[in-house]
């Protein structure tokens, strides 16, 4: 199965759109509701990222019967220290994405304790790509 | 508790879910930082928050939280009804500063997530 959602970079109306429409999807594939947890906070922190930061972003999701493979990838200005990006409370957010409740250095280090996979690659001024992976029937 | 008892003790107003009174609650979390809301693993907690935007609403369909109290007497906009609705969420809007709910609340029983 496989699904492409597109995310309109700094429009907050509509951020989450994208991680609704997946974890709709993966209610009615009846998995279990703490995967569908863990996949729909680490997906929707990667979407916010995306409306926080870039300009504009792909989400590709490809699910089979053992994980499901979630690929956001965004054209903007890129990460420049991903090491520092991974760091509880480090954000370079403005203050209208912290007016929204976000913004506080806890979306890369969240992603990374609810998926079992996150591959991070950016280039500065090009844009950057998240890579989660969640495997079904793994606890 | 239920919703209901909840809506008394903290003299609170409905603004959507009416018909989900009944549901029962008994943790609570208070935050106007939803990144902290997305770290929480415990499911089905009241989510009592001054942050009036749609993010709010988003943040509990992602977290798995199906009742909010909006405090400080913050205005709930159309937009965060209608995504509730789609939800099946409740929310709730308190004249009472979040202190106020969250120490009614814990004094009544309902629990910390933490």
């Amino acid at each position: 199965m496989h699904a492409q959602y597109e995310i309109q970079g700094g429009d907050f109306t509509k951020a989450g759109l994208a991680s609704s429409e997946v974890k709709k999807m993966l209610k009615q594939l009846n998995l279990d509701p703490k995967i569908i947890k863990r996949i729909a906070v680490a997906m929707y922190e990667a979407e916010v990222n995306v409306v926080a930061h870039a300009y504009h972003g792909i989400m590709d999701i490809e699910l089979n019967t053992e994980k499901i493979i979630i690929k956001v990838q965004d054209t903007g200005p890129g990460i420049a220290d991903i090491d520092k990006a991974m760091e509880e409370g480090f954000s370079t957010a403005s203050k209208e994405v912290r007016e929204m409740g976000f913004g506080a250095g806890m979306g890369l280090p969240n992603i990374k304790k609810n998926a079992d996979e996150l591959i991070l690659n950016s280039k500065i001024n090009k844009g950057t790509e998240v890579k989660l992976v969640f495997y079904l029937n793994h606890q | 508790m239920i919703i209901s008892e909840v809506l008394k003790l903290i003299d609170g107003k409905i603004v959507a879910g009416e018909k989900y009174l009944s549901r029962e609650v008994s943790k609570a979390f208070s935050s106007d930082l939803m990144s902290d809301v997305l770290t929480l693993d415990t499911d089905e907690i009241l989510l009592i928050t001054g942050l009036i935007n749609v993010q709010t609403i988003r943040t509990a369909e992602m977290a798995e939280i199906s009742c909010i109290a909006f405090v400080r007497n913050k205005k709930v906009t159309k937009e965060m009804v209608s995504l509730a609705e789609v939800n099946h969420m409740v929310l709730i809007e308190c004249a009472s500063s979040m202190f106020s709910v969250s120490g009614k609340l814990y004094q009544a029983g309902i629990q910390p997530v933490f």
